[in-house]
């Protein structure tokens, strides 16, 4: 539908003004699970109040703006063994890889860094195969 | 404290944006990597968004020595393609196509994402958690030059 699209394009401007005032701001880039990470495990903890008021802004601006919005569902699956198979790998992958949508996608793509292009290359094309696979072929999602 | 009001307006502002561009919703993430589906386009116009934004402040940052508050400016990017960037970012790639989860949005979510999500953020958390032995590992099987 176009007003998905266009509220995309809207969705994604808010995120990259994020972005441009975490950076500008304190400094940081602004990777979601860098951020997240360095509070599991202890590497971030001499940052750990900026990055627990980041995931609370995170967390709370969605909750202050659904009265104001269109319905929101998830529609996230309900087969356990899939959303944990895929938890392990988006969150030892992202660690391993130091970046995901937000770090190595929004961040490092628009200051054209190699490492930022060639990660969004490689997380795309495995998702996208990857649904290929368990969704096609397999029919397991 | 100036740190900390920009880290929560950096957060709202994400947290919003992923909101309103519907990203926290999972079939329009495996709706983008389904080509061979019913193909949704938004998530493309939701990074394209993001980029503009996010490019003008990496040409402000050029002409800065530090941050607003005070701190250092990240240093210019890294251009070394190791083994751990390609493998972390297939295995997330997959793990993102299976739910249609990433990090952020499943923090943006957790207000409304129900059981499912917590399923899935306890088991990212866990993947987290062990990620560092795992790098160490393939630090001692490649070793840097």
């Amino acid at each position: 539908m176009p007003i998905d699209w266009i509220w995309g394009l809207i969705g994604g401007m808010l995120i990259g003004t994020g972005g441009a005032v975490y950076l500008l701001g304190n400094g940081r880039i602004m990777g979601a699970s860098g951020i997240i990470g360095g509070l599991v495990d202890g590497s971030g903890w001499s940052t750990a109040a900026e990055r627990i008021v980041f995931l609370v802004g995170v967390a709370l601006l969605p909750v202050l703006l659904m009265p104001f919005y269109r319905a929101v569902d998830t529609h996230i699956t309900d087969n356990y063994t899939v959303l944990v198979a895929a938890g392990l790998l988006v969150g030892i992958g992202t660690r391993i890889a130091n970046g995901c949508t937000s770090g190595h996608g929004v961040c490092g793509m628009s200051r054209l860094s190699v490492r930022g292009i060639v990660a969004t290359c490689c997380y795309i094309l495995a998702g996208g195969l990857g649904v290929v696979l368990f969704r096609h072929i397999l029919g397991v999602i | 404290m100036a740190r900390l009001l920009v880290a929560f307006l950096a957060g709202g502002l994400f947290g919003a944006g992923l909101f309103i561009s519907g990203m926290t919703d999972t079939t329009k993430v495996q709706g983008w990597l389904d080509v061979f589906g019913n193909w949704d386009p938004t998530l493309a116009f939701v990074m394209g968004g993001a980029m503009i934004p996010m490019a003008i402040a990496w040409l402000i940052r050029r002409r800065r020595t530090t941050s607003l508050t005070g701190l250092p400016l990240p240093p210019a990017p890294s251009k070394e393609i190791d083994g751990k960037l390609i493998l972390g970012s297939v295995m997330f790639g997959i793990g993102w196509g299976l739910v249609g989860l990433c990090p952020g949005p499943s923090i943006a979510s957790l207000s409304y994402g129900g059981p499912g999500l917590y399923a899935f953020l306890v088991a990212m958390i866990g993947g987290m958690l062990i990620a560092p032995m795992l790098r160490a590992r393939l630090d001692r099987a490649v070793p840097a030059e």
